[in-house]
């Protein structure tokens, strides 16, 4: 049947006068890493909020598996948020508890679960500590377990490798590509480009409350692809060969690195020519020594749409 | 799903566990006690001292007018000065020097009593000392007049009305004073109890949002969930520490009076002398008799549900304003703003109670303000024992139930938008507008 998990249909919310969200839809497909971009205040939070039912949209609506949204469906979802904190002064194995039954589970479930996430991360005698007595890294891996506890359908992370050392960082992050393996799938809100070019396989960026750009991370990147060629060759004619090349293709400053290359630069495609006719070219003047695809990166993605918006 | 018995549960354990509340239940009692005790024994002591006050009297007028009682003793002063008289009084160390002095209209004494001491006297000392030489001179006054004083003296008649209602209820003054004490104990109560624990829940709002775990919660539960969790939780919590100072306070009374021997007895005033004094008397002992006939006579039924329904529904009503506060603030300096129209109608109360209420129980003023619902729990509870109709307490009841709904309906609309708004310090304008959102 569906292979969207989760379906906002032409959400809109207003706070006052301001419109946080203008008629945005997104499909985020079974079993995916969905990453959720924007800037600063484009309306991402709102959006998430709205998932987890904080909030409720003016208009449109959201599906769960095909379903509208219920009150019941907070234990589908698992929401790590971006401004989050635990009760300082509660012990941490009872606050997992209690907010494990909030997501309605009960005591015994959730302190089997417990016991098994308390081993994998490496986490031995906090039972008894309080917040307050544990660093801001370990209290962020009590959050983590908060939000994965109940076993979801749906996880929800906001930001989530923020306070992280990098160390930690890795086994979050490989700790939510397992939980994608069993069967979950993550909706990813960040502005650490570099995690969702490693995460994301699909993507949706937001911008001034609308939805600028979504699909398929390939297919994005497909579709941004201008037809460069990043080209390095060794020759003894550097002047000739450059004024060759720039009669029949575009040249651009190169923007790679490499070590010997005699000549280096940035080839785009011209309409009428495909990548063959540059390599044939190129070989018949000089000896080609780096020859790759300009693949645009989610940053550029990124700063391209909202730059053009 | 029905989280309301997980969330109060465990702010009234969050509540209980805590350390300064641990120690605030067990430390109040001791201090309230202790503080009983000193202020007993300093009164004891002050009263203790005898005093002793010269008379310098030129006039004769009132010579023979002052006997050494238990606390003050008189020293008459006969032909000397003014001044050796003073000395006289400072080298004995005496507490101060009465002086009249001489003048051709001998009964006119006004301007001419002077009082002379290192201390200024007590207001009671100075007024004593004026209502005898007032008595002495008007007696003396109508001497000269040619009446006699022993006819005056046996005409004066003391009257005591007895009351009775018209079912045949005898009731007493000291009937009133009760009333007057059961009313002003509820409604103070209530008031004490809103003011310590609206602020707990307050604070414990505060904390969610400071400790940024308000979203991760109420991505679980409604936000109107959360507040009821909070308020039932801290209320709980509070009847607790109540009913542990209650009982704590009552043995360590007991265990004072027991062990130390220090006897309410003994604590006694001079003016609960004279009172014990006059219970000898028998026409008095009825009296007392008669108001603890009139105890029972209370309606104590009415008095303990109105008690309860009043105190459950004033409190759900201002701690719901408190959670509305704590969920529009980021930290407690800035709750001042927002806690000037909750406390005023609060304290509005409480006086129109104290001083309304004492002086015309069904008057307009205090009928009025039985019903409306910011002072109505404080105000009624005090009139209550003074037999106000089922149907108004009722009515009062219904106008303040519904007012909660409202001011929940409102303080959830402020709480579930407040809770999410970090570093803002919003104005009243802008609460308003998060009704809309």
């Amino acid at each position: 049947m569906t292979t969207d998990l989760l379906v906002a249909d032409s959400v809109s919310k207003s706070y006052g006068d301001f419109k946080a969200l203008n008629n945005v839809s997104i499909s985020v497909p079974k079993g995916s890493i969905f990453g959720l971009l924007g800037p600063n205040g484009a309306g991402k939070t709102t959006l998430i909020r709205i998932i987890n039912q904080i909030t409720m949209p003016d208009q449109g609506r959201i599906l769960l598996d095909g379903k509208p949204l219920t009150p019941n469906d907070i234990q589908n979802i698992g929401y790590l948020p971006e401004e989050r904190g635990l009760y300082k002064s509660m012990k941490v194995g009872e606050q997992v508890l209690y907010l494990a039954q909030l997501k309605g589970m009960t005591k015994q479930e959730a302190k089997d679960r417990l016991k098994y996430w308390f081993d994998k991360l490496d986490i031995g005698d906090w039972w008894n500590k309080k917040i307050q007595e544990l660093s801001k890294g370990q209290a962020q891996k009590i959050q983590f377990i908060v939000t994965v506890l109940h076993q979801p359908k749906l996880l929800i992370f906001d930001e989530p490798f923020s306070g992280f050392d990098p160390i930690n960082a890795n086994l979050i992050k490989d700790e939510i590509l397992q939980l994608r393996d069993e069967g979950a799938t993550v909706i990813f809100s960040t502005h650490r480009m570099e995690s969702v070019e490693e995460l994301c396989d699909h993507i949706a960026l937001i911008h001034k409350s609308n939805k600028v750009l979504d699909g398929k991370l390939t297919d994005i990147k497909r579709q941004f692809k201008t037809n460069t060629f990043e080209v390095g060759l060794q020759t003894d004619q550097v002047q000739t060969v450059t004024e060759a090349i720039k009669t029949r293709f575009e040249v651009l400053p190169a923007t790679f690195k490499n070590l010997n290359d005699d000549l280096k630069m940035n080839v785009k495609l011209n309409a009428n020519n495909s990548s063959n006719d540059l390599l044939h070219f190129l070989t018949s003047n000089a000896e080609v020594h780096h020859f790759v695809e300009v693949i645009p990166s989610a940053s550029d993605i990124f700063i391209h749409t909202v730059k053009n918006n | 799903m029905n989280h309301l018995p997980l969330i109060i549960k465990r702010e009234y354990l969050t509540k209980v566990r805590n350390k300064s509340f641990i120690v605030m239940t067990f430390v109040s009692p001791l201090v309230g006690v202790a503080l009983i005790a000193v202020v007993a024994y300093l009164s004891q002591l002050n009263n203790d001292k005898l005093r002793s006050i010269a008379i310098l009297d030129d006039t004769g007028l009132v010579s023979g007018l002052f006997e050494n009682t238990e606390y003050t003793s008189y020293k008459v002063l006969d032909g000397i000065t003014l001044e050796s008289a003073k000395e006289l009084v400072e080298t004995d160390g005496d507490f101060g020097l009465l002086y009249i002095s001489k003048s051709k209209d001998s009964l006119n004494v006004v301007d001419r009593v002077r009082f002379f001491s290192d201390e200024s006297p007590s207001l009671s000392i100075i007024s004593g000392l004026e209502r005898k030489i007032e008595k002495k001179l008007s007696e003396t006054k109508l001497q000269l007049d040619g009446m006699d004083l022993d006819k005056i003296k046996a005409s004066i008649t003391s009257v005591n009305i007895a009351q009775e209602t018209f079912s045949g209820q005898k009731t007493s003054k000291l009937d009133s004073y009760l009333k007057l004490g059961f009313g002003g104990a509820a409604g103070y109560l209530l008031f004490m109890f809103i003011i310590i624990y609206g602020n707990m829940i307050m604070r414990s709002v505060i904390e969610e949002k400071t400790s940024r775990i308000i979203e991760i919660i109420i991505s679980s539960v409604k936000p109107i969930q959360l507040m009821m969790g909070k308020i039932i939780g801290t209320s709980l919590a509070g009847i607790t520490q109540f009913a542990i100072w209650l009982v704590l306070g009552g043995i360590l009374v007991f265990a004072l009076t027991a062990i130390l021997g220090i006897s309410i007895a003994d604590l006694q005033t001079p003016q609960q002398q004279m009172m014990q004094d006059a219970m000898a008397n028998p026409t008095v002992s009825n009296e007392v008799q008669l108001a603890i006939q009139s105890f029972f006579n209370l309606p104590l039924a009415n008095l303990m549900i109105a008690f309860l329904l009043f105190f459950i529904g004033g409190y759900l009503l201002y701690s719901s304003l408190y959670a509305a506060v704590g969920a529009a603030v980021d930290n407690e300096t800035d709750t001042q703003q927002f806690m000037l129209p909750i406390i005023m109608p609060l304290i509005l109360s409480v006086y129109v109670g104290l001083f309304t209420v004492i002086e015309d129980p069904h008057g307009t003023v205090s009928t009025v303000f039985s019903f409306i619902p910011f002072t109505s729990p404080v105000v009624m509870l005090m009139r209550i024992p003074f037999g106000v109709p089922i149907w108004q307490q009722v009515l009062s009841l219904a106008i303040l139930l519904s007012t909660f709904a409202f001011t929940v309906w409102f303080a959830a609309k402020i709480y579930r938008v407040g809770i999410l708004m970090y570093g803002k310090k919003p104005s009243y304008k802008e609460l308003f507008k998060w009704l809309r959102y």
